[in-house]
């Protein structure tokens, strides 16, 4: 895989933006979760994800580019999950930016 | 203002009722995101990229201080304690939680409003002259024809799939404020020879990534006749447009490939059916919706000299006035345009206590009626000129007093890339910079009337294509950039801006745009 991958989706219930772990829990933040590195756990994973779909946790999943800070925190690498990952540019006080 | 009846009572709140066993049953898994998507759509509920966003109908912008209270108190209770108001005369918001919304929409029915008709491939809410019953030019009240519009596109068994969404715009006075020229069909009052009202029918204008004038199929159309000619237009585009192509379903799309000519004539010979069996409006119904929009209690009320004094000594107060003010139709009387467009602000965000300030300010001043504005703005419609400084001076401390309607810094910006899961680059934050270059006031009125829009993609939901300078958001290997347009318009001389020069990175838009401002 070119990219470090995570896979991302809403929360059905109140549309927030969440991000599977690899204890197959739906995480609201990403920096601390493990990336998928290979193709054969990316497909394990959104199976996961289609089934939580059926199970009416998560709307719409996808994976996402992410890539490592120093100190192997996340960070998604393409700027409208950037956006979705912490909220609004030009409201800081909204999102989880807001409550780091 | 217009009032419910026991139709659209009861109508509304079967709806909820509706959507609350909706949503409980997707919450229960009874129905999947398919089933449901298309539901949720039906009551104005995206799902955005930060969460779910429900968009509210404000009917042809027209609001009563008692609704506006109640989308404070939405905006407080249930989400992040602000709207959005929308460049097609709506608010939305955007953090509501599926769970919420059922509730949501049972209090909005407790002050008339719904969600309906925000979304999906129906007639959306029509729009009109936001100065409507008050504006000194008008020939006729566009909000008649809006209500009309809407009683009888609510809920149309048969245009509830049409191919594509379908707006519609009204206006009743030659110097168009709804831009009728750029919707699915615009629709212009105006008298003929004989000083019969009637309407010039436009159609196939829009924006998105097809930007088309509208064109004239009727010049005139006698009053009466509206709903008639409407089915007759809806029913030839329902037929013929096509649904295999979602970039190609729009009426535009339909007009241009068969020819005006040939459009209208489709047209005309529909309605020489649909005039005989479609329902137009008897002459005492409208008669009954137009009491609806009667002026409000007007008193007799000289201007005051008071105002122009006031103007000699405050400079402030003298630039707010000549950019927010416009004629009104009763002497002693003025439209007050509420610009929510502050430097450094998001353009058409209010908060629950701005919302709370302004419907105060309605009741005092005028007769509690507010309008929406397709600029993003509020209109306090008919306020006394005596009353205009103390107005101003509250309007001031709610942070509510930029004097820049219709200027270079009223700057239309769709949420963008910060909000929407459409966007390809971001608009408020180059609004914000754009203002930022133009801090001055006094600049931005020696540079005089100059419309700037943006959108964050091609949809065009900031309008981008019908501004003297538009910009638009697009993704360059994941990269934002910004094309650029000049020579757009959205009045009675409405006009594509065309496009110039290669795309800007975000930091280097502000510096073109203030290059053309400067030229």
């Amino acid at each position: 895989m070119p990219h470090l991958k995570l896979l991302t989706a809403n929360r059905l219930t109140d549309g927030v933006v969440v991000f599977l772990g690899a204890d197959g829990d739906w995480q609201e933040r990403l920096e601390t979760l493990r990336p998928i590195r290979e193709e054969e756990t990316l497909a394990e994973r959104e199976l996961q994800a289609e089934a939580d779909v059926a199970a009416q946790r998560v709307v719409g999943p996808y994976p996402i580019d992410v890539v490592e800070d120093d100190g192997d925190r996340l960070r998604p690498l393409r700027l409208r999950e950037v956006i979705r990952a912490a909220g609004p540019t030009v409201r800081l006080d909204l999102g989880k930016q807001a409550e780091a | 203002m217009y009032r419910y009846d026991e139709f659209d009572r009861a109508f509304v709140l079967s709806r909820v009722t509706q959507f609350r066993d909706q949503v409980a049953r997707r919450l229960s898994g009874e129905l999947d995101e398919d089933q449901f998507k298309p539901l949720r759509l039906q009551n104005g509920l995206y799902l955005q990229l930060h969460a779910y966003m429900l968009r509210v109908a404000v009917p042809y912008g027209t609001l009563s201080s008692r609704q506006l209270r109640k989308l404070a108190h939405i905006a407080r209770r249930y989400d992040r304690g602000y709207g959005h108001i929308t460049t097609r005369q709506n608010i939305q918001y955007n953090w509501p939680k599926l769970e919420d919304t059922p509730d949501i929409l049972a209090e909005l029915a407790e002050v008339e409003m719904h969600a309906l008709q925000t979304s999906g491939n129906c007639i959306r809410n029509v729009t009109a002259d936001p100065h409507a019953g008050a504006a000194a030019d008008e020939i006729s009240d566009s909000r008649v024809t809006a209500e009309i519009i809407r009683q009888w596109s609510s809920l149309h068994p048969e245009f509830a799939f049409l191919p594509r969404k379908f707006k519609i715009a009204v206006t009743g006075s030659p110097n168009d404020r709804a831009a009728v020229k750029v919707h699915d069909i615009g629709l212009r009052l105006h008298r003929n020879d004989a000083g019969d009202a009637g309407y010039e029918v436009i159609v196939g204008g829009g924006q998105g990534r097809t930007p088309r004038i509208g064109q004239i199929i009727r010049s005139f159309l006698p009053a009466e006749h509206l709903l008639s000619y409407l089915e007759a237009i809806l029913r030839v585009y329902n037929r013929f447009g096509r649904r295999d192509n979602l970039f190609k379903a729009r009426i535009k799309i339909l007009l241009e490939a068969v020819g005006v000519e040939e459009f209208t004539r489709q047209v005309e010979e529909e309605w020489a059916h649909t005039r005989e069996t479609a329902v137009d409006v008897p002459l005492e119904e409208v008669e009954r919706i137009t009491a609806y929009f009667a002026p409000p209690p007007f008193e007799d009320s000289p201007p005051p000299a008071s105002l122009d004094a006031l103007a000699r000594d405050d400079a402030e107060f003298a630039l707010w006035r000549k950019s927010n003010l416009r004629a009104h139709q009763r002497r002693g009387y003025t439209i007050v345009n509420v610009s929510l467009k502050p430097t450094g602000g998001i353009p058409g965000d209010i908060t629950a206590e701005q919302m709370e300030t302004v419907a105060d300010l309605a009741e005092r001043y005028s007769f509690a009626e507010l309008r929406f504005t397709k600029e993003q703005n509020i209109v306090l419609p008919h306020v006394r000129e005596a009353d205009v400084p103390a107005l101003w001076q509250a309007l001031r401390q709610a942070d509510l007093a930029a004097a820049n309607i219709g200027l270079l810094t009223d700057i239309i910006a769709c949420p963008g890339l910060d909000y929407c899961n459409l966007a390809n680059a971001r608009s408020i934050p180059v609004a914000q910079a754009i203002q930022q270059r133009f801090d001055s006031i006094k600049r931005v009125h020696e540079v005089g009337p100059l419309t700037l829009n943006i959108s964050g993609c091609i949809n065009a939901c900031g309008h981008h294509h019908v501004a003297n300078i538009g910009i638009l958001g697009v993704d360059k290997k994941g990269q934002e950039f910004y094309q650029i347009t000049l020579g757009g318009r959205a009045d009675e001389h409405a006009a594509i801006g065309t496009i110039v020069g290669r795309g800007q990175s975000g930091e280097e838009v502000p510096d073109p745009g203030g290059s053309l401002v400067e030229t």
